[in-house]
Formats: C-alpha cells, sequence, structure tokens
C-alpha cells in the first residue's frame, strides 16, 4: 500500500489497537472477540460484539472468515492461522464464510491482503485463546498453570490432560486481554509451527468437483421473480426517455419493465425486465424498446481516451507527483545520454466466469442482497443511498464468487438488484446479466499511456528517472477516500500508479500519476487482478531492459546493479514487511539467472526475457522475478510462450499447494494479458462482449511453468497476484531477444511483433 | 412437452420446448452444479452428458433431448467419487470452481472415447472449457492422473 493508502495492515489490523481481546463462555461455548466503540459497555459484561471465532463443549473451533472465497481457497489459510496459535486439533477447525455486519470493520477481499493482514490478528487471537485455556484447565485439574501445554486441542500438565470441549463445558472462561497485552502476546518461531508451511487439502475443493459447492448464481428464496437488466448506451450519462414493451409481451412469462430511480447514482438508466423465469427475461429484454438520452461519452473511442491520456501527460503540471526528488530536471538537463520511450496498453476485461448477478428482497425490515462481492463495506453505502434506508437494515449475504480478479470490487449489480425489488415492493428478484451484459458494464483495466525518460552520466550511470502514466482511476470513481496526496497536495489512485515506485535506485526520481478524466467519464474504470503493477510493470520493466541495451549492458546485470538497497530502498522506511528491502529483489533476480542459466545460447528465433517487479505495495512487497522463453515465428510474428520460470519470495508461505496454485493461475493471467486479452471502446462501449472477441488464454497455450519460493521466515505477504505483473514484460523482453523486436503496446499482437522487426531491420 | 432422462429419472419440464436446457436443469429442476458462463457455447461451464456426450446445455433446446439420457455433474458418480473427481480433489484443481462441473464433464467424455489421451488429446478436448483461474496445468495432470488409475494396467 505504499503507505499511501493505509486502511489497515499488520502494523494495525483491524483496527484491533483501540480494541480488547475478549474471552467469555457464552451459552454452551465461548466467544473469542475484540469490543469496540459501542461494545465496551457490552464487553464489561463478558459479551463482545465481535467474535472472530468460537469453541462449543464438543470443543469444534468455528473461525469467522470476513473474506470471501474467490478460488484462493482463503478460509482454509486463515482458520489455519488461528488454530497454528490456538494449538487446535485442526481436524475439528471450521470456518464460515461470515455476511455483512458493521461489526467485522472493513469487509474487502483484494489486493492479495488477506493472509498479510490476517496474519498477526488472527495469529494474536489464536495465542489469547489458547493462553485462557491453558489457565482454565489448569484450575480445573489443580495444577498450577505453568506447568501446563497446549497440543491439539488438549491441556496437559502435572500428568493429567483435559480436552478443550470439556474446558469449554465445565470451566469458568473469563478473560481479557488489552490492546498492549494481546500486540505483545510471542507468535511462535517458526521451526515450531505445525499447520503453517504444512501442507492441507483446501476444505472448498470437494464441493467444487461435485456440484455442491453455492455461487451467487445458484441462490434461490421462495416466489422470487428473474430479472435481465437492459442497459444503456453509455455507463454514466444515459437516461430513461422511453419505455416500449408491446413486442415483450408476446414472450410467455414476461411480466414488466421498469426504470430504475437511484439516489446513488450508481445504474444510471437501468431498465429492469422482469419475467417469471430468467429465459423469458432474457428473451423479452432483447424484444423491450426503450429510448435513452445520452451523453458525450456516446462518442468516445479507444483512441480518443489513448489521446487524451498522451496530452495530459505532455503537459507537466498535470497530475499527482508521487514522488518528485530534487534535481531530476537538472539532471536530465546535464545528462551524457538520455532514453525515452511510451507503453500503451489496451482495455482490458475481467471476464469472471460467473456473469454478475444478485437476489434482492425485502424481509422482516431489513432488506436482504445475496450474492458474491469483494468489498461489502463499499458497497453498503450506495444501498443506503439508493434504497433510502441506514446501513444496518441491509445485509449482504455471501456467498462463493465464480471468479472476481477485482470486478465484485465494484458491487453496482447489488444495487441493480435492490432497486429492482425496491420498485415491486421489496419482492424477491433474481437479477442475472447475460454475458455481453456483464461484459458491456464490466469495470474495465483502463487503456494507459506511459512516457519513462531515464538519465545517464559518466560510464552509463543511471543518474535520473522519470514515469508519468496516465489511465482511468477506479478509485477516484469508486473510493477517493482511499486516494493518498502527492507530494505537490494533488490526490491519487495508488492503484493505478504502483510499481513506478520501483525499488531500483536510478539518482533523482520522479513519479506522476494522471488520472484520465476521459476514462473515468466514458466508463467505470476497475481494479483488474494486480490492478496498477499489471501495466505500470509493462512499461518499467521493458523499459529497464531498453536503458541495459543502450548502455551494453547485460539485463540482468543492469538490474542487479541497481537494486542496491540504498537510501529509500533499503525497506527501513517501508514497514515490517519490507525488511531488507531491495536486497531481496536482488536475490530473486539472482536466483532466477542461475535456474535459467541466464546468457545460454539458444536456438534460432528462440529468446529468454526477464523481469522482476515488487508485486502490489512497497509495503507488502512480494519479490518476484520472471523470465519467460519464447519463439517467434518471423514470417508471422507469431509469438509461442515456451516456458515461464519464477522465483518468488513472499515471506512465510502458509498453504504451500494453495501459494503455487495462485502462482501458476497468476503467472498466466500476466501471459494472457500480455499476449490474447484486449479489446477497445468505439462509441462508448467495448467492442469485444464475448468470447470469440475476447480471447482469454486456453489450455493449447499453456507453457511449461517452473515456481520457486524462496524459504523465508519473514512476514507471509500476498500471493494472488504478484505473478500477473512479471509475466507481461518478462516476454516483451524475450520477444526482443529472440527477433529484435520491441513491442510497446499490450496485448502484443503477432502484427505488431511483425512491424516492429521491420523497425529493428 | 419434451420428455427425457435426467440422471436416470424421467421428467417432463414445463419450460418451452426452445428453452436452453441449461436453464431448464437449474431453474425448473433445481439442479444448480452445470453453470452459466457464456451462453454461446465457447466456455464450456454448462457442459452435460447427453447420451453420453459431452455437450453445451446453453445452445442446446430443450426439445432437442426429447427421449435422450442427459447427465449433470451431480449425476457423474453416485457418490462424487469418479477417478476425475477424485483426482480433482488429490490434486487440488479447484480455484474459484465455477467451470469445474463443466470441465470434469468433458474430461469425462475424452475418457470415454480416449482411455489415454496424449497431451495433445488433452488440449484438443480440453480447449473449448475456459477456466479463468487458469488452473489448465492441474486440470491437464489431474485427467492423467485418473487416466492412469481408470486403465491403470495398460497406462
Amino acid at each position: 500500500m505504499n503507505r499511501i493508502v493505509q486502511p489497515v495492515g499488520p502494523a494495525e489490523p483491524l483496527g484491533a489497537s483501540r480494541r480488547s481481546f475478549l474471552i467469555a463462555a457464552a451459552g454452551a461455548g465461548l466467544m473469542f472477540s475484540f469490543a469496540g466503540g459501542v461494545g465496551e459497555a457490552e464487553a464489561a459484561t463478558g459479551f463482545a460484539p465481535t467474535i472472530w471465532y468460537g469453541i462449543d463443549a464438543q470443543g469444534v473451533v468455528t473461525v469467522n472468515v470476513i473474506r470471501c472465497e474467490l478460488g484462493q481457497h482463503v478460509g482454509t489459510a486463515i482458520a489455519r492461522i488461528v488454530a497454528e496459535e490456538l494449538e487446535a486439533d485442526w481436524s475439528k477447525v471450521k470456518f464460515t464464510h461470515v455476511d455483512s455486519d458493521a461489526k467485522w470493520g472493513l469487509m474487502v477481499t483484494g489486493g492479495s491482503w488477506s493472509v498479510w493482514q490476517s496474519f498477526p490478528l488472527m495469529s494474536q487471537a489464536g495465542a489469547a485463546g489458547r493462553i485462557a485455556l491453558i489457565d482454565e484447565g489448569a484450575r480445573l485439574m489443580g495444577v498450577p498453570a505453568a506447568s501446563c501445554s497446549a497440543r491439539n486441542s488438549v491441556v496437559t500438565g502435572g500428568g493429567k490432560s483435559i480436552s478443550y470441549g470439556e474446558i469449554v463445558a465445565k470451566g469458568e472462561l473469563k478473560r481479557s486481554f488489552t490492546a498492549d497485552e494481546l500486540g505483545k502476546l510471542p507468535i511462535k518461531p517458526a521451526a515450531e509451527r505445525r499447520l503453517i508451511g504444512k501442507g492441507a487439502p483446501a476444505r472448498d475443493i470437494p464441493a467444487k468437483t461435485n456440484g455442491t459447492a453455492v455461487y451467487g448464481l445458484d441462490a434461490v428464496v421462495d416466489g422470487m421473480v428473474y430479472a435481465r437488466p437492459k442497459l444503456p448506451p453509455t455507463r454514466n450519462d444515459s437516461s430513461v426517455v422511453s419505455i416500449d414493451d408491446s413486442a415483450a409481451k408476446a414472450v410467455p412469462g414476461y411480466l414488466r419493465s421498469i426504470a430504475l430511480e437511484d439516489a446513488s447514482a450508481t445504474v444510471p438508466g437501468w431498465v429492469i425486465i422482469y419475467a417469471t423465469s430468467f429465459v423469458a427475461a432474457n428473451r423479452a429484454a432483447d424484444l423491450v424498446k426503450v429510448t435513452w438520452k445520452s451523453g458525450d461519452s456516446a462518442k468516445v473511442s479507444e483512441a480518443d481516451i489513448q489521446a487524451h491520456a498522451a496530452a495530459l501527460i505532455a503537459d507537466p503540471k498535470s497530475g499527482s507527483m508521487v514522488l518528485d526528488d530534487k534535481g531530476v530536471d537538472a539532471a536530465f538537463a546535464g545528462a551524457k545520454k538520455k532514453l525515452e520511450a511510451t507503453y500503451t496498453t489496451s482495455t482490458a476485461l475481467h471476464f469472471q466466469m460467473e456473469p454478475v448477478n444478485a437476489l434482492a428482497f425485502e424481509k422482516d425490515g431489513i432488506f436482504e442482497i445475496h450474492t458474491g462481492n469483494q468489498w461489502q463495506s463499499l458497497v453498503l453505502p450506495w444501498l443506503a443511498k439508493a434504497l433510502g434506508r441506514p446501513e444496518d437494515k441491509i445485509v449482504m449475504r455471501s456467498y462463493l464468487l465464480g471468479g472476481g480478479f477485482g470486478r465484485r470490487l465494484n458491487g453496482d449489480y447489488a444495487v441493480g438488484a435492490a432497486l429492482a425489488s425496491k420498485a415491486i415492493g421489496g419482492k424477491p428478484v433474481k437479477l442475472v446479466f447475460t454475458r455481453p451484459d456483464d461484459v458491456r458494464f464490466d469495470s474495465p483495466r483502463s487503456a494507459s499511456v506511459q512516457v519513462v525518460k531515464m538519465a545517464f552520466g559518466e560510464g552509463g550511470k543511471v543518474i535520473a528517472m522519470d514515469h508519468a502514466a496516465s489511465a482511468g482511476w477506479p478509485t477516484e470513481v469508486m473510493a477517493p477516500f482511499f486516494m493518498p496526496k502527492g507530494v505537490n497536495g494533488v490526490p491519487y489512485d495508488p492503484f493505478a500508479i504502483s510499481g513506478a515506485n520501483h525499488w531500483y535506485s536510478v539518482g533523482a526520481q520522479r513519479v506522476r500519476a494522471v488520472s484520465n478524466d476521459l476514462a473515468n467519464k466514458t466508463f467505470r474504470p476497475g481494479w483488474l487482478r494486480s490492478v496498477g503493477p499489471g501495466w505500470t510493470n509493462f512499461a518499467v520493466e521493458s523499459f529497464m531492459d531498453e536503458a541495459a541495451h543502450s548502455v551494453g549492458k547485460d539485463p540482468v546485470a543492469f538490474r542487479l546493479g541497481l537494486l542496491d538497497a540504498s537510501g529509500r530502498n533499503s525497506g527501513v522506511a517501508d514497514g515490517m514487511s519490507a525488511v531488507g528491502g531491495a536486497k531481496r529483489q536482488h536475490a530473486v533476480v539472482a536466483q532466477l539467472a542461475k535456474a535459467v542459466n541466464w546468457g545460454a545460447k539458444l536456438p534460432a528465433n528462440t529468446g529468454l526475457g526477464m523481469a522482476t517487479t515488487f508485486g502490489q505495495e512497497r509495503d507488502m512487497p512480494t519479490w518476484t522475478a520472471c523470465a519467460a522463453r519464447v519463439h517467434v515465428d518471423p514470417a508471422t510474428g507469431k509469438v509461442k510462450v515456451e516456458k515461464l520460470t519464477l522465483v518468488v519470495d513472499a515471506g512465510t508461505i502458509v498453504s504451500p499447494d494453495g501459494a503455487r496454485a495462485q502462482v501458476e493461475g497468476s503467472a498466466l493471467w500476466g501471459m494472457s494479458l500480455a499476449l490474447f486479452e484486449g479489446t477497445e471502446f468505439v462509441d462508448g462501449q467495448v467492442k469485444a462482449t464475448n468470447l470469440g472477441a475476447y480471447t482469454p488464454l486456453r489450455m493449447a497455450d499453456v507453457p511449461e511453468i517452473e515456481i520457486i519460493f524462496v524459504e523465508s521466515t519473514e512476514v507471509p505477504v500476498g500471493l494472488g497476484e504478484p505473478a500477473t505483473t512479471v509475466v507481461g514484460p518478462a516476454i516483451a523482453n524475450a520477444i526482443f531477444a529472440a527477433s529484435g523486436a520491441r513491442v510497446r503496446d499490450l496485448p502484443i499482437r503477432p502484427k505488431a511483433v511483425l512491424a516492429a522487426m521491420k523497425v529493428k531491420a | 412437452m419434451a420428455t427425457f432422462q435426467l440422471n436416470g429419472k424421467a421428467v417432463t419440464p414445463k419450460s418451452p420446448d426452445d428453452a436452453p436446457l441449461l436453464w431448464v436443469i437449474r431453474d425448473e429442476i433445481g439442479l444448480k452444479g452445470t453453470k452459466f458462463g457464456c451462453g454461446v457455447a465457447q466456455c464450456g461451464a454448462c457442459t452435460v452428458h447427453i447420451d453420453g456426450k459431452a455437450t453445451r446445455s446453453c445452445v442446446t433446446p430443450l426439445a432437442a433431448v426429447a427421449g435422450k439420457s442427459v447427465t449433470t455433474i451431480e449425476a457423474l458418480d453416485p457418490k462424487g467419487a469418479h477417478p476425475l473427481q477424485a483426482a480433482w480433489i488429490e490434486l487440488q484443481v479447484p480455484q474459484c470452481g465455477y467451470c469445474q462441473s463443466g470441465q470434469i464433464m468433458q474430461a469425462a467424455s475424452l475418457l470415454k472415447t480416449t482411455p489415454n489421451p496424449t497431451d495433445a488429446q488433452i488440449d484438443a478436448a480440453m480447449n473449448g472449457n475456459l477456466c479463468r483461474c487458469m488452473a489448465y496445468v492441474r486440470i491437464k495432470k489431474a485427467i492423467k492422473l485418473a487416466a492412469s488409475r481408470m486403465h491403470g494396467a495398460s497406462a
């Protein structure tokens, strides 16, 4: 989070520092909880409003997981963190993905944050429970607590033993820890870990092989009607003039069409087509004729968006200065040599497998939204405004997500469903988007333009670097409260620049982020897996390659020389997760070079390229390096990726097999975005609306993949995205190595490779 | 009104004859394991077996299965323990899992006709099944593992 955006993090996990940790018998079980705010009064009586896990009289531990499950097996990982310090018998540990409630604090699943943010908090919560259970177990056994220890949900001491279940059933547990006490609870040394770092099957997997896993689309309730949205020509500036549903009335099951009225302005111009089945709603929607009044964004094309970004960057006064060292301009003015390159990326889609959908209804005074969602805390205020009711009269029920990748951080579809229900008196409505609906109103990754410059002094020494990037800013559009200010006082979207503030020591450095207001108006920019670093690193790491070649240095040696961990790159200023700083990035690059036998001769038209990044954020660095071996067909420009090798230092690995799965998938995401995925805006809408036109990577495209994790006992950091950030530039650099073609636009199409080969020739 | 065998039982849904089989199975009959992804037979999430052959249910009209036998993921194996399902769990294949019913049904169809598929045969058979989490490495490994167990003697 670059210290820029600090909603939560290990330093102050989930605001726990202001809270006391309470352990109390409650009903037939035991509750472990944080009390804070209004909860303090209740806490004094032994009941806490915030419950992280409980143990029942049978000894079953149930962990409440506030993160959603979208393929990362997060429930298993978090429950194991608790169980490790609690000394619980893993076979008696369960977890639930909880519904929204203010008591959970910030509910968001993204940024590869889940394990990183949960680790200290859940470890200490587990440790507190263990201490309380040992104390009470010792008292029940009549032996000194100091002589007791806990293992596998049993307290043993003085030749006696008692299970956690028995302690809960017979004991009188009531103990609290102040925030200070909790924060000081020691976490086990790595050598004593029994669960973390050891393999365990993910608990969510069996249901995902037999059809019993329940996703948002599977949610049903008695008496519900189905609906499909009829979406306006533009995302942000359309309003309904008239609706003609005469043709739709011929569809059996068609009920009615209603233009939504939305005080939150989340879903302007949406018309809801109601029917007794989805099939009928779908067909009727095609027949309903809606006339909209739309604004200027109906004329905007991809080229307009890119041209606007380039013009913004050309004005040196535009945007937010994320870094602006003294002496940048002077260094460039006095440079022996300068290098400049412009990189662009096309609009990219989430295309998560499950189209967005939600079931909404009012019951007993509460509005219920049943859906898969990644950021409940963001959408609840929108829902409150749209429905005209307080947030505590709205609940979001959690379901599995058929893919998220950031799409479901934007819960606009939940607002559409809620208003669709409100419009018919709170009756249950299941709103389902078709695939083209989903794609048309995706929150795509904005097209981007980046201009990168470097100044060299004597002997090719790097003395200054200037990086400017412009794109649509998701955080400005949807969560402006998350925007930190640059050194010039202008707020910026950290998720549209992180990566440019890299760990290379390049002398005087400037990083400038510019919001593309035309993109923001035309569509709703989204956070897409790996966010800013997914495209800023395409520029940084392609440029580092170009810079190395321009001064006649080997790309690996050039990078190693700049990763000297000096000054701000020592890691000291970036928090406990950044221990070691650029030294650790240096190490993964060195290890990668060895693993791929860097410098060895390769067959004709085959090349090896590398790239390295710090993953997502400076204060949560996942040190990553990748080498891609590609073959370029000189006749067609077609690129075949033969092998990807990745070296990853993510600190402590909580779930080794799950970690590997995340890197496998995210590396292929990086490859897919580099070679296969991209669309464009035409007349204010994305051109590709389904597979066929949009072509993510398929099985036959999969290269050989080798993944090496650095053994580490440092703080565990994120793994869901970092590999995505590094594969694209590694491929681009490999294409250069194989063919001499320097490609500076994503996705890399064969035509562009051919054209670049001619430039070289 | 079309009558067909669904997971071994005769059913006569009320949906119109031209309703896609996918929505009949999901919303009228209530078996939710078969998924909706693209609606145009390009992603494979809706794959079921019709008379034993992997078929995209999102573009199959109800009338087309009259008198036929349809199997969904729920009945691939009575205990959910088909060798593919076992391999999927053993190798921890699914991530989000949404496409996996379709992947498994497609793979089951492949192994019926090609008990010991080569890499190229697996790619060819599975290329129509999109996995957006890109768990392809493990899908392929699991197919091979299941194949070796089902036909161990000849493998």
